[in-house]
């Protein structure tokens, strides 16, 4: 099992986001997630990640069986678990080149491979390139600084690309883009697929799923997973809306019997 | 800091300046003697800044009197080899190093190389005799030490340090770097550095000044740089403060640019207990252009305290600043910077900025923009900013499989970067590149080197 959560309860910000959630993710499956605004997908993503301003309040996560939650970001990184950022950051004054080369020789490091010198790097960062259709000249640059909406979330991709992950999460990184950005994020992400790799991508809209076609998609509402199917479900959901979904999960779907 | 011991200070400099004059056969035949004079004349009357001093608001000089300094009164290597030098000489660097120990020139530690012809660099002492025709119009006339007492007593003391004189048309290609090592034997040791740069019209070249010493090792240095640029000349200064973490180091750099005359500074500053450094920049005639950029990395209980100011006094010229700063510990670091844009200085065009980051929760920072705007038809734009590091991208870096400590150092490099970067001599810009690097993964924080 790639990823098993079991009654995840999290706080940010004061509030509680995660109210019992429980997920199974096997080795080479993607799994959307979908909800709402507010229902908190970005705040299971940030959770995965381990953003400390997130406070996991009951539950586990067992990653590959090991205890997830134990683990601080850069250890999850090196196990094989990424977050492609809803908003990434950017940080001036590193190149992303240098960021992709460090992060990629701490995981070797990790794993006892040796390390890759700048030659074999840039060798493997221009095979990466054309998944994303990313100019050379973006990895000189300071990580996101500047970029484009679009350009930000290919950088994401590429990022996932060179690291190789077990797990990737994806958190709404088909917001903001239009449908040619979208197409070229989608095949990237595509590219990736693989038996060994699984994907949670996390979404608001179907659209991104028309491109990347999950095995299972869940639906995220106040904190729970509130309905689970399969690729249906997400286009479903987008003829219906989540009005559907809220009614239902309060009990009061048209035609339905009241709640006790 | 109580006004008996400001006095009593002030006492011990003035006897020493005594024995000074009575010991030394070669100070009473020189011209120089005069001028010595009137400058402890001068130290005598406005004595050691105190805190209620404008100026001297946030830096007590007090532990500086604490301390019975001395200077050195001959060269002696004090056991310093050529060896020793390398961790100084930002290897292999190609150029000319003046080396100079507790303020006396060190010939044996020097090496000089071939200088295009018009080109004079000699050591100042060696020099001031030699060549008064030349040096008496500028030594002690361009830096203001009736309102610095430091500058004073180097006026007074001074023992030796670099004289460059570039003829017209002149570039030296190569830099010259002067390093002045304090290497206390015994009882601590004052040093005063001092240098005379006269460059000449459309001449152009780099200096160097580097000041270091051992690690733990109490002294006392007290420098002054004076650089004249001509009409079109172009001057490019480095200050690389690498003091031991208990110096104290007391600095003023006097530019004065003439027509179209360029100036780029990089004021470095690593080490040092505590430490002041005055950077001073005349735009005295029109079209005349000032970049001046530093850095001060502070940790422990470092004291760093940066004054410039840029006087434009004439129209058209412009100035660039940039300063940035990295606190840790329990460090302080002070900077105000000043820009008095004269009545007619029209089309001024002047920039500073100011940026800190605080990697610790007990440093402390004092900014203070100062600018005193008197023509109407100026571009002038300050800022400053003190911040933390961004827990965000924080939190990025460590997602890409880079550990805490790492994003930590890769961010506060990153942070730096943007001063380094700018340096135009390539040795020197990997030197403390590699510098900072090596100091930040050893886990010193933004303390002082290991």
């Amino acid at each position: 099992m790639m990823l098993q959560i079991r009654n995840l309860h999290a706080r940010a910000g004061g509030k509680e986001i995660l109210r019992g959630i429980d997920l199974d993710v096997e080795a080479g499956e993607v799994h959307a997630i979908m909800g709402p605004n507010g229902s908190g997908k970005s705040t299971l993503a940030n959770v995965l990640a381990g953003r400390e301003s997130v406070e996991v309040t009951k539950g586990q996560v067992l990653y590959l069986g090991k205890d997830l939650l134990a683990m601080p970001p850069e250890e999850r990184a090196w196990e094989g678990l990424f977050l492609a950022f809803q908003y990434p950051v950017e940080i001036p004054g590193v190149s992303t080149l240098y960021l992709l080369k460090a992060g990629l020789n701490a995981i070797h490091r990790h794993r006892g491979l040796p390390e890759v010198d700048a030659m074999e790097f840039l060798a493997l960062i221009k095979e990466k390139m054309r998944l994303v259709d990313i100019d050379q000249s973006f990895l000189n640059r300071a990580v996101n600084e500047g970029f484009s909406g679009g350009e930000k979330k290919r950088n994401e991709v590429l990022q996932m690309a060179v690291l190789d992950p077990k797990l990737a999460v994806l958190d709404e990184t088909d917001s903001g883009l239009d449908i040619d950005a979208l197409r070229v994020v989608a095949n990237g992400v595509n590219g990736l697929r693989s038996p060994e790799r699984s994907m949670l991508v996390i979404t608001h809209y179907q659209r991104l799923l028309n491109y990347v076609v999950p095995d299972r998609v869940h639906v995220l509402y106040n904190g729970r997973i509130v309905r689970s199917g399969d690729k249906d479900l997400a286009l479903a959901l987008e003829k219906k809306g989540y009005a559907w979904i809220e009614q239902e999960a309060r009990g009061v779907a048209p035609g339905a019997p009241p709640g006790p | 800091m109580s006004t008996a011991r400001a006095d009593s200070g002030k006492e011990a400099y003035l006897s020493a300046f005594a024995r000074l004059q009575k010991g030394s056969a070669a100070a009473k035949g020189s011209w120089t003697r005069p001028l010595r004079a009137a400058a402890i004349a001068r130290f005598d009357e406005v004595g050691f800044p105190t805190m209620q001093q404008e100026e001297w608001r946030k830096t007590s000089i007090a532990p500086i009197l604490q301390v019975e300094f001395q200077p050195q009164p001959a060269y002696t290597a004090n056991g310093f080899t050529a060896k020793a030098l390398e961790r100084y000489t930002f290897e292999p660097w190609e150029c000319t190093h003046l080396v100079f120990v507790n303020g006396h020139y060190a010939p044996e530690l020097s090496r000089l190389r071939p200088l295009p012809e018009g080109a004079v660099v000699e050591p100042l002492a060696q020099a001031l005799e030699a060549r008064r025709d030349e040096i008496e119009p500028h030594l002690a006339r361009h830096a203001d030490d009736r309102s610095h007492a430091f500058a004073a007593l180097n006026t007074a003391f001074m023992q030796d340090g670099m004289y460059v004189r570039v003829a017209d048309g002149v570039s030296i290609e190569e830099p010259l770097h002067l390093l002045f090592i304090s290497a206390p034997g015994g009882a601590p040791v004052v040093s005063y550095p001092r240098n005379l740069i006269v460059a000449g019209k459309g001449s152009r070249l780099s200096v160097v000044e580097s000041y270091v010493g051992p690690h733990h090792d109490l002294y006392f240095t007290d420098a002054v740089t004076e650089i004249v640029a001509g009409e079109d000349a172009r001057v490019d200064h480095y200050r690389l403060q690498r003091e031991s973490e208990k110096a104290f180091h007391v600095a003023l750099l006097q530019a004065d640019l003439g027509r179209y005359a360029r100036l780029g500074s990089w004021n470095i500053s690593f080490g040092g207990g505590l430490v002041r450094t005055d950077l001073n920049a005349l735009l005295k005639e029109e079209g005349g252009e000032v970049r001046l950029d530093g850095l001060y990395i502070t940790g422990g209980s470092q004291h760093v305290d940066n004054h410039t100011l840029i006087d434009h006094a004439a129209p058209g010229c412009t100035s660039h600043e940039l300063y940035k700063g990295v606190l840790d510990d329990r460090s302080r670091g002070v900077f105000d910077g000043r820009i008095i844009v004269r009545k007619d200085a029209q089309k001024s065009d002047a920039h500073q900025t100011n940026k800190n980051l605080l990697v610790s929760e007990d440093a402390l920072v004092d900014s203070t923009p100062r600018l005193q705007i008197l023509a109407d038809d100026v571009k002038c734009t300050h800022g400053a900013t003190i911040g933390q590091i961004d827990e965000d991208a924080m939190f990025y870096l460590r997602t890409r499989a880079i550990s805490e400590a790492a994003a930590r150092n890769l961010l506060i490099q990153a942070f730096v970067s943007e001063v380094l970067h700018g340096m135009r001599i390539d040795p020197i810009r990997a030197g403390l590149e590699c510098l900072l690097f090596t100091r930040l993964r050893k886990g010193h924080g933004a303390g002082v080197e290991p």
